[in-house]
């Protein structure tokens, strides 16, 4: 039979208490600690220290701990909401702009106008706007979107049309608005989507 | 008539778990409430500061929240809960430099030989002993003078009952380095309470304000 010292039962004394020794030292180690008055201390004790701590009496939580983690719970799943919102009409915004470039171009193809937005008339003709080399939009002066390093051009809107600028979003917002409102209601809209 | 079995708490679970991540958020409660509690204490055991430790177990739940769907099937949800409470929680404590006084054992050789240097004899544990606060309160600080790399790894498989192989890769060590610091950290705590719970050692505790006699 094997014999095992104090010093072998106290490194094996946690995988006992866990049941994680083979058959052989379990046996060794039980003979041992049942003549021996200190391993019998140190078993019992740490067996008292794993079923102390593993009772869930011994963390109790601060007075209104779960009704704080609800409301916190609640507050947050509004602000994702609110995001996601946010985030659904911005998208829509961009998609209304898109569908401007797209239905424009189709229509223009159609009709043979070279400035087909100008068909729909939405943004006034002689308004003063800005647009730039690089850029796709045309912009109300002092748009945020335009700085001068962009070195803007100075225009009337119908003639920004005819070179195929299309209005920003920010700063001409709602004759965008309009005009996706427009395509909607003649069910343009579904030849955007069918574009996609 | 044969008579449909009722689902047990783990399909229950994996089914709510499914309808929270196809958008029934306002299940989400009733999917953390079980084990809000363990969550807390996970946080409190390693942070040692009760309004930290509420305030990283909020953030770690809406940290699940977030994050559900990434939450696989093949693990336990309780599990994956805690991993991300106690990572929460390790954060927040590397965050704070919170370990100002150097902890018993931080230093200390893990591969080294230890023994019990505390002998007093300990075999009668009363069962009512956790509902004196004295007595919660000696367990606790003995468990706050423990090196980090010991506490976390006794909270994990001793408080929150882990697995070895559970608590090897929350914390990201090897199987044999959970062992190893999980029989110092039991050894380290049995030393630091057999003195003063063994026979006779609670009448020592020194009386506190509202733990009067008369």
């Amino acid at each position: 039979m094997v014999v095992v010292q104090c010093e072998q039962v106290w490194e094996q004394i946690s995988d006992y208490i866990d049941g994680d020794v083979d058959a052989g030292t379990r046996s060794a180690m039980e003979a041992h600690i049942q003549g021996c008055q200190r391993c019998t201390s140190v078993l019992e004790g740490t067996r008292n220290v794993v079923s102390l701590f593993g009772d869930e009496r011994l963390f109790k939580t601060p007075m209104g701990y779960s009704w704080r983690l609800q409301r916190r719970l609640k507050s947050d799943m509004q602000v994702r909401r609110r995001a996601v919102l946010g985030w659904l009409v911005a998208t829509a915004a961009v998609a209304a702009v898109s569908g401007t470039v797209v239905i424009a171009q189709r229509l223009g193809a159609k009709g043979g106008d070279k400035s087909p937005m100008a068909n729909l008339g939405r943004v006034p003709p002689d308004l003063e706007v800005v647009v730039t080399d690089h850029g796709k939009l045309f912009h109300v002066k002092g748009c945020p979107f335009i700085k001068e390093s962009d070195h803007p051009h100075d225009l009337v809107a119908a003639e920004a049309q005819k070179q195929g600028y299309v209005p920003c979003v920010r700063c001409l917002g709602e004759y965008v608005q309009e005009f996706a409102a427009r395509l909607l209601n003649r069910g343009a809209w579904a030849g955007f989507v069918a574009t996609r | 008539m044969a008579v449909k079995a009722a689902p047990d708490a783990d399909t229950q679970e994996q089914d709510l778990v499914r309808r929270v991540q196809s958008g029934e958020q306002d299940k989400f409660y009733l999917l953390v409430k079980p084990y809000e509690r363990r969550v807390y204490s996970a946080a409190f055991a390693i942070l040692r500061n009760a309004a930290d430790a509420e305030e990283v177990a909020q953030e770690a739940i809406l940290k699940a929240f977030a994050n559900l769907r990434q939450f696989r099937a093949e693990s336990k949800f309780s599990t994956w809960l805690i991993q991300i409470a106690v990572n929460e929680a390790r954060m927040r404590r590397r965050k704070d430099h919170a370990e100002i006084m150097e902890p018993i054992g931080e230093r200390q050789d893990e591969e080294g030989s230890y023994s019990p240097r505390e002998f007093a004899d300990w075999r009668e544990l009363p069962s009512e002993a956790l509902e004196r606060s004295e007595v919660r309160e000696i367990l606790l600080q003995s468990l706050a003078t423990l090196g980090s790399k010991y506490r976390d790894v006794f909270v994990l498989r001793d408080v929150q009952h882990m697995s070895i192989e559970e608590v090897a890769e929350a914390l990201g060590i090897s199987r044999a380095s959970v062992k190893t610091r999980l029989l110092r950290a039991r050894l380290m705590l049995r030393d630091l309470l057999a003195p003063r719970i063994a026979s006779g050692g609670l009448s020592r505790v020194p009386f506190e304000k509202g733990n009067k006699p008369w």
